[in-house]
């Protein structure tokens, strides 16, 4: 059993307190410690995009950050981005636009798309494909996810 | 989108509307509790140790230091369940091996301990000596004299009333299974002939990669009662397996299904990690959780059967087919799971997407210590759609015909009853065809594409046509291929539609809301769907052979009519007029003729329920498709309705590096009807990729056993900026049997798209690739006539 070590970082906007083992994943944390399960497991080593979080307004895998790294930094959810307008108009598109099916990646893309956002204020549909690269889908075929971060991008556009 | 203006000229009906699934904003939003989320109090967690060998004989098991891991509450061996029952199709499985370990899957020992931590520590500790014994790496090796024997002893397992009996026979061959069909009379066909090509095909080993792993959490109550939440695809299927293998009545097994993260054919199967999951929670008597890793997701789920595939076929000099003769070794693996079934499916499209007079087929499925093959999206129909469709090309090619003008001539048409039995009572194929070929420009294209063989630019692009038959009303495997529906509504004309169809995130939840709806005239947002418990829903078959639309969309209307008959007869007198002259819409009473209305639903229902004689509104149907069991020749209705699609692959070949790039598919299905734009469009654009992957990218690397790249760094997926331009076209045959005409659709959009990419790489270079899948190396040496096409071996001769 590794060390138990305290830390506090700020968590969907709150501050958090709590202990970790020094060779927690911040996944494992967040699901496991703090019982936020919307970040999702897909492979435990950084390579399909369903456990995308940020830290300090960036997107990183939390299946390959130590939780103790939280320490100090600003940490989002998919629960927290969730609660955010952003978060209601990505969600409000992809489930318009049909690109969630099973859904387990899909709080991953959520995440990405609006690091891609933030990035790409009007992100072309290139930009949007490369910045979601690193989130695997194996049920949409990718086509419906472009497509609703697009509209988000490009919100009069796409109005129908 | 253009076509927004047509679809919503008729705003009454919810049929053909885009429909948003009704799970999706919770999945979005990170709400959705999958089983990964789900933590029961007091649960243990619970891993598995497999083998380090691909094929050896356990001569010792030591467990004492794993027993005294602190949190460790059990650690169980084949020694501590004597009482284990074998698992499978056929039953040669046996979930902890004793003596004999087949693969480098194969289940040893297992843990269940407080925490996942100290479930790794005991595993660590867990030493298992081994007697290697020598490893049979194909089914050319499998099926050679004197090749070692997997299963050359009986099993032996306690049978149904608890004593030591032979549960699976000794195979003193390596054959799992055979299957064989016949129509006609190949030597004839033969004769008949102007062309006759024949080829070998190895279609290769992928796997399901859902985004959710595998998991189960098993839980007895003190009477001995086991829940479990499991993301099985055929939960009534499984209560009973699981019964049988407890030795305990189904009526005391309950199943959950909480969201499932991805299926395709996956969790057909019962595999071993579930019964030890259960063993150690009745053993414990605590519940147990046990989820797998994504390494051990690679290793330890199924597979795509992989095949080698030998076809010959024929033509008279007019472009008609006559005849087609298909020998194939299916790789088991180490244990029979549904890979080896898939000859079910296999032989529809040898014998039944075109016309053939005269046809063979024949499969073994041959032990190995590779991993075994389950069902996978397509079941079969990948692998033999490939074949297919390499000879229709080359045949057309051989008589200088246009390949388009060939398939025409020998595609089936409505109404026809092939050999085989099958009966087309709906028949898009035609239409598919000259759809998909017009929307493309296929004919100018491929023409074009032929004059640039030789002209020095090394890019080339190409263009290749495929097409598909499937069942799409169900597929009678069982003794019942049906479905039950529970309706009520409540006080307020909301609905609860309880159904056996399980949502494995295709969307079935949404579309069988919106025909509740349509009868019912009622807004999507007046259902509550209830459908993941077998203590609640009735009775299913389970989701697979794209029938869940059909059979539980049946179901669903069945249900709902009887409502609304119940609905109509107890209005009509209040009314004044005949139950038939009124009609549901807009959340009311109305006449039928008039649209006028006559009472909010919502108030009627409540006149009901408060009135002397006092009721409710709630109804049950059960359909069952009118279709056969195959015969013991293979032959038979056995689905209510076909499907049918062409897809044309377009492709950029760069000559120099091998890179083959999928520009676009042009894609035409005969749906019988689009029930949900949305979710259909959904379904075949995922359907698309996934053929993609199987085409382009996707291998699972196995040598001598052994899987090279357990990972997604190493097996690779396709990603978004990978994805093609796609061109769907719907054709809608509206099907009599189907609801509102409508046929199943899940697994078509997958099954062609390598057949047509293979097609179009041959359009675009002149060489043609026997093996999947097109990766750059195996198309750089293919082009440089360096690759070696696949050879069907002497020992299957």
């Amino acid at each position: 059993m590794s060390a138990m070590l305290e830390i506090e970082f700020r968590l969907n906007g709150v501050v958090q307190r709590t202990a970790v083992a020094a060779d927690m994943s911040a996944l494992e944390m967040l699901r496991d410690v703090l019982g936020l399960t919307g970040t999702k497991y897909g492979c435990g080593e950084g390579e399909c995009g369903a456990c995308t979080i940020t830290v300090d307004g960036r997107t990183v895998n939390s299946c390959l950050m130590f939780a103790v790294d939280c320490n100090g930094r600003e940490v989002q959810t998919i629960e927290g981005l969730s609660a955010t307008p952003l978060g209601e108009r990505l969600n409000h598109s992809l489930v318009a636009h049909g690109a969630v099916q099973c859904g387990f990646c899909t709080p991953g893309f959520m995440m990405q798309a609006q690091q891609v956002l933030a990035e790409h204020p009007h992100a072309s549909r290139e930009e949007i494909q490369r910045g979601l690269e690193g989130n695997l889908c194996r049920c949409t075929g990718y086509r419906k996810i472009i497509d609703a971060v697009e509209a988000v991008a490009h919100p009069t556009a796409s109005a129908e | 989108m253009a076509t927004t203006t047509l679809e919503r000229t008729n705003t009454d009906s919810l049929i053909g509307r885009r429909i948003p699934k009704l799970d999706a904003p919770d999945k979005a939003s990170g709400r959705t509790r999958y089983l990964h989320d789900i933590n029961i109090p007091g649960q243990l967690h619970a891993k598995i140790l497999r083998s380090s060998q691909v094929h050896a004989r356990i001569v010792s098991i030591d467990v004492e230091a794993a027993r005294r891991v602190p949190g460790v509450h059990a650690v169980i061996t084949a020694a501590d369940v004597p009482w284990q029952r074998p698992i499978g199709v056929t039953k040669d499985h046996l979930p902890l091996k004793s003596d004999i370990v087949r693969s480098r899957r194969d289940e040893i020992a297992a843990v269940a301990a407080d925490t996942v931590e100290a479930a790794d520590e005991a595993l660590r500790l867990i030493r298992v000596t081994y007697e290697p014994l020598p490893v049979v790496a194909t089914s050319a090796e499998a099926l050679a004299p004197g090749a070692p024997l997997l299963h050359g002893e009986d099993l032996r397992a306690p049978g149904r009333g608890g004593a030591l009996e032979v549960v699976h026979p000794a195979s003193k061959d390596n054959v799992a299974m055979v299957h064989e069909y016949r129509q006609g009379d190949v030597a004839q066909g033969e004769r008949d002939s102007a062309v006759v090509v024949e080829d070998v095909f190895w279609l290769h080993y992928v796997t399901h990669c859902c985004m959710g792993v595998s998991g189960v959490i098993a839980e007895f109550d003190p009477s001995g009662n086991l829940l479990l939440y499991s993301n099985t695809q055929v939960p009534f299927l499984h209560k009973r397996e699981f019964a049988e293998l407890l030795g305990i009545d189904p009526g005391r097994i309950r199943i959950i299904q909480p969201p499932i993260g991805g299926g395709f054919g996956s969790k057909l199967d019962i595999y071993p990690f579930e019964p030890i999951a259960i063993f150690l929670a009745k053993l414990t008597r605590r519940p147990v959780k046990l989820v797998f890793s994504r390494e051990e997701e690679f290793i330890a789920s199924p597979t795509r059967q992989p095949v080698l595939l030998k076809l010959r076929s024929g033509c008279d000099s007019a472009g008609r087919l006559t005849f087609r003769s298909v020998e194939t070794l299916h790789d088991n693996g180490a244990y029979t799971s549904w890979g080896a079934t898939t000859p079910f499916v296999m032989m529809q499209t040898i014998s039944s997407l075109y016309r053939v007079p005269h046809c063979h087929y024949r499969t073994r499925a041959v032990y190995t210590n590779n991993p075994y093959a389950g069902s996978f999206r397509g079941y079969g129909n990948l692998q033999a759609t490939f074949a297919v469709e390499a000879h229709m090309d080359k045949l057309a090619d051989a008589l200088g015909m246009d390949p388009l003008e060939f398939r025409l001539q020998n595609a089936q048409d409505p109404g026809e009853t092939t050999p085989q039995g099958m009966h087309f009572r709906s028949c898009g194929f035609k239409d598919c065809l000259r759809t998909a070929a017009e929307r493309s420009d296929y004919r100018a294209k491929r023409r074009a594409n032929l004059a640039h063989w030789n002209d020095g630019n090394p890019i080339k692009r190409g263009i290749g046509i495929a097409s598909m038959l499937h069942v799409g009303g169900g597929a009678k495997m069982y003794p019942s291929d049906g479905c039950g529906t529970i309706i009520k509504l409540d006080d307020f004309a909301k609905v609860t539609l309880i159904t056996g169809a399980s949502e494995i995130g295709q969307g079935s939840e949404t579309v069988l809301a919106q025909l509740t709806c349509e009868e019912l005239g009622l807004p999507i947002d007046a259902v509550t769907v209830v459908n993941n418990d077998t203590a609640i829903t009735p009775w299913d078959v389970g989701v697979h052979a794209s029938r869940t639309t059909f059979i539980g969309g049946n179901s669903a209307i069945g249900a709902a009519r009887k409502a609304k008959r119940k609905i109509l007869e107890a209005a009509a007198p209040t009314a004044g007029l005949a139950a038939d002259e009124l009609d549901l819409h807009g959340g009311s009473i109305v006449v039928k003729a008039t649209g006028e209305r006559v009472q909010d639903l919502g108030k009627f229902l409540r006149s009901l329920h408060f009135a002397e004689k006092a009721d409710l509104v709630m109804t049950t149907y059960y359909y069952e498709p009118p279709s056969v069991h195959l015969d013991r020749q293979y032959r038979g209705d056995v689905s209510a309705a076909y499907s049918w699609a062409t897809q044309v692959a377009e492709v950029e070949v760069d000559t120099e590096t091998g890179v083959v790039r999928l520009l676009k598919i042009t894609a035409a299905h005969d749906v019988g009807r689009v029930l949900n734009r949305l979710g259909i469009e959904g379904q075949i654009e995922g359907g698309i990729v996934m053929g993609q992957g199987y085409a382009l990218t996707e291998d699972l690397l196995v040598e001598g056993g052994v899987i090279k790249n357990p990972n997604f760094r190493d097996y690779k997926l396709i990603t978004a900026p990978e994805v093609p331009d796609v061109d769907v076209s719907f054709i809608e045959t509206f099907d009599g049997e189907g609801p509102q005409g409508a046929k199943g659709v899940g697994e078509a959009p997958a099954i062609c798209i390598a057949a047509a990419v293979a097609n179009a790489i041959y359009n675009a270079t002149g060489t043609r690739i026997y093996a999947l899948p097109f990766t750059p190396e195996k198309v750089y040496r293919a082009l440089r006539g360096k690759s070696t096409a696949p050879t069907w071996p002497e020992s299957a001769a």
